[in-house]
């Protein structure tokens, strides 16, 4: 059954000069519940402003975003702010953790605008990613690494049905990129979630049965 | 509820992060909410204390002049004397069926600074400075001996002279202290009164004979000079007072008297009621409260600026912050509400240390009027102003907050979640 549903989407924005510089026009793209799907792009690609559209971060020009039945594309700005509590869940690139708050704090927050604040399951989402004796542990105490497992539990605190990562290892060494792409795997697999990751990175593509190139995807 | 406390747990992250600015912003809030409180309710302690407080009279006569003049001297032991009036004149009132009371005072003398008052037994016997109390000495101290050397002292003015029972002192001339004016009559102290808090309470206590017969004083109640000579008695024609305290049978009585003395006469003035001279004095001086007020009020105005440009400056290096908020799912009223709840709570706090810097300004002032006046403000005698100012204030800070919401509620998500570098 599909969760997600991408057609005829269109995002353009005005360049310095004042014209209209199309950066997304993705005439149809689908994945499943529980369906891992990555995407191959360059920098500029619009992969960003695609995951964005599909958070509702970002409203559309044209086209339509179906996320687990709702129609993301006609909504209203509150109403895509509710939805994207409710079912999506988002990895930065640059984990984007808040400085004053511990990495507990950092998870409840992720559930506050959503479910609602589930303290114990904010423990063991860090104790799964390993982080279990380091929960009041601040941003700035906590390695690249272990910042980028927070940030992965974050997403994973509302119970969301989708989660988008973008570009999750741009900021790992090798090593812990690998690592992070397989513990976000199989978090998403555990908690029943789809997983939609956009990535330059050859090693985090081959990690994936279905990788697709966003420049098939993206007809611009 | 859940995510009311959500709410309340980013705004209380929010303050702790921003621990200096809001720490300086509370300050503020607090010293202007201090200063509204305490100029309010010491003016209004003040204004009851001296239009209606333990008076326990209802007017007074003394000689022609300023009524003001007359109820600062002799109620407030404040002021100079505006003169005499013969004691026939006393005698006059005590023995007029309309007067209930009437106790005579003599002023001029003082010791340290302290007034020395010289009267009669009726003082303490008859006179109630409340309704049904009247004045009582501590412990086994007694009222003096209309025919001795005497003194009973209120209760401020023997714990700032250290005076007690048995101990003697010699009055010096005049209202001001001046170490040169020194009598070389001894007086001992048989009393202390008991605390009113009241004007009272500065005052030494003398009986009236003691003050004629002070060395250098000179009696001019009959137009003549006269000096009293030890152990000769002094007729009554030659004795004067400073001014006769009076008390009616009912409140009709001083329109009477008011008619007789103030209208038709020429000799005497009737301060009367005590309550409605010292209301005009307030009248007077209220231009001063009134500025007091307003520089209180601009310093809330400034704190409450204070507020703003703080939070204000914030925004922009905060833009990433509320940008990961909205990613999260926050919306733009929560952001917007955040802010709110900041300004306000920097506000409350304010609020709640400006009640310890009302109770310091507040204390200090009180110090200074009873030293002054002897009239003791009560720190925690409920005003008004208590409930009005923190709301009005809290709601300041709200108004203060709607601008920087405003800002951060603009805050695009997309544009602001990448770090800058």
């Amino acid at each position: 059954m599909s969760l997600l549903t991408v057609t005829n989407l269109e995002k353009a924005y005005a360049s310095p000069e004042g014209s209209q510089s199309r950066i997304i026009n993705v005439p149809h793209f689908e994945m499943d519940a529980g369906k891992q799907i990555a995407l191959r792009g360059s920098s500029g690609a619009g992969k960003t402003t695609f995951l964005n559209l599909i958070a509702g971060i970002l409203q559309a020009d044209r086209g339509h975003i179906v996320v687990a039945g709702e129609e993301m594309t006609g909504l209203g700005e509150s109403e895509r702010d509710r939805l994207r509590a409710h079912y999506i869940g988002y990895i930065f690139q640059t984990f984007n953790l808040l400085a004053g708050y511990t990495a507990l704090e950092n998870v409840m927050l992720g559930m506050m605008f959503g479910t609602g604040i589930d303290t114990n399951f904010a423990r063991h989402l860090l104790e799964r990613v390993g982080l279990g004796d380091r929960m009041q542990y601040r941003p700035s105490q906590l390695s690249v690494g272990q910042q980028q497992r927070v940030a992965v539990a974050r997403a994973i605190a509302n119970r969301p049905r989708l989660v988008l990562a973008d570009e999750p290892t741009g900021n790992l060494d090798y090593h812990h990129a690998n690592e992070a792409v397989t513990l976000i795997r199989e978090i998403c697999h555990e908690n029943s979630a789809a997983l939609l990751i956009v990535s330059h990175d050859s090693e985090v593509l081959g990690q994936f049965e279905e990788a697709k190139d966003f420049a098939q995807v993206n007809c611009v | 509820m859940k995510k009311r406390i959500g709410l309340l747990f980013i705004v209380q992250r929010s303050l702790r992060q921003h621990a200096l600015s809001t720490l300086i912003t509370t300050l503020s809030i607090a010293l202007g909410t201090g200063l509204v409180m305490a100029v309010i309710a010491i003016r209004a302690q003040s204004v009851s204390a001296f239009t209606g407080g333990p008076i326990g009279f209802d007017a007074v006569l003394g000689a022609r002049g300023s009524p003001l003049q007359l109820v600062l001297n002799t109620v407030f032991h404040l002021e100079t004397s505006p003169g005499n009036i013969p004691w026939t004149m006393y005698q006059a009132v005590q023995s007029d069926p309309r007067v209930e009371l009437a106790i005579p005072y003599a002023l001029g003398d003082n010791y340290y600074g302290f007034r020395i008052v010289g009267t009669t037994t009726a003082l303490f016997t008859e006179f109630e400075y409340r309704k049904g109390v009247r004045f009582r000495t501590e412990g086994d101290g007694r009222f003096f001996d209309p025919d001795r050397q005497e003194a009973v002292i209120g209760s401020f003015a023997a714990q700032k002279l250290g005076l007690k029972v048995g101990d003697t002192f010699k009055p010096y001339h005049g209202l001001v202290f001046d170490e040169s004016m020194q009598h070389d009559e001894q007086y001992t102290v048989v009393g202390v009164l008991e605390p009113t808090n009241s004007p009272s309470d500065r005052v030494i206590w003398i009986p009236i004979e003691g003050v004629y017969r002070l060395e250098g004083h000179v009696l001019r109640g009959s137009g003549e000079e006269y000096i009293a000579r030890p152990g000769q008695e002094i007729p009554d024609v030659h004795k004067e007072v400073s001014a006769v305290m009076l008390k009616f049978r009912n409140p009709q009585i001083g329109f009477m008297m008011d008619a007789t003395i103030n209208k038709q006469g020429k000799v005497a003035t009737l301060a009367w009621p005590i309550g409605a001279v010292m209301a005009g004095l307030f009248d007077k001086i209220g231009w001063m409260n009134q500025i007091l007020a307003l520089v209180s009020y601009l310093v809330v105005l400034v704190a409450a600026g204070s507020i703003l440009a703080s939070i204000y400056n914030s925004i922009n290096e905060r833009r990433r912050e509320f940008a990961i908020l909205r990613s999260l799912g926050a919306r733009r009223k929560t952001v917007f509400t955040v802010i709110v709840l900041e300004a306000a709570s920097i506000a409350a706090f304010g609020v709640i240390i400006g009640f310890i810097v009302y109770g310091a300004i507040f204390t200090s002032a009180s110090a200074i009027v009873r030293a002054q006046t002897g009239i003791v403000l009560d720190l925690l005698q409920f005003q008004p102003v208590f409930v009005v100012a923190p709301i009005c204030i809290i709601l300041l800070g709200v108004v203060a907050g709607v601008v920087p919401a405003f800002k951060a509620y603009q805050t695009d998500v997309a544009t602001n979640l990448t770090p800058i570098s």
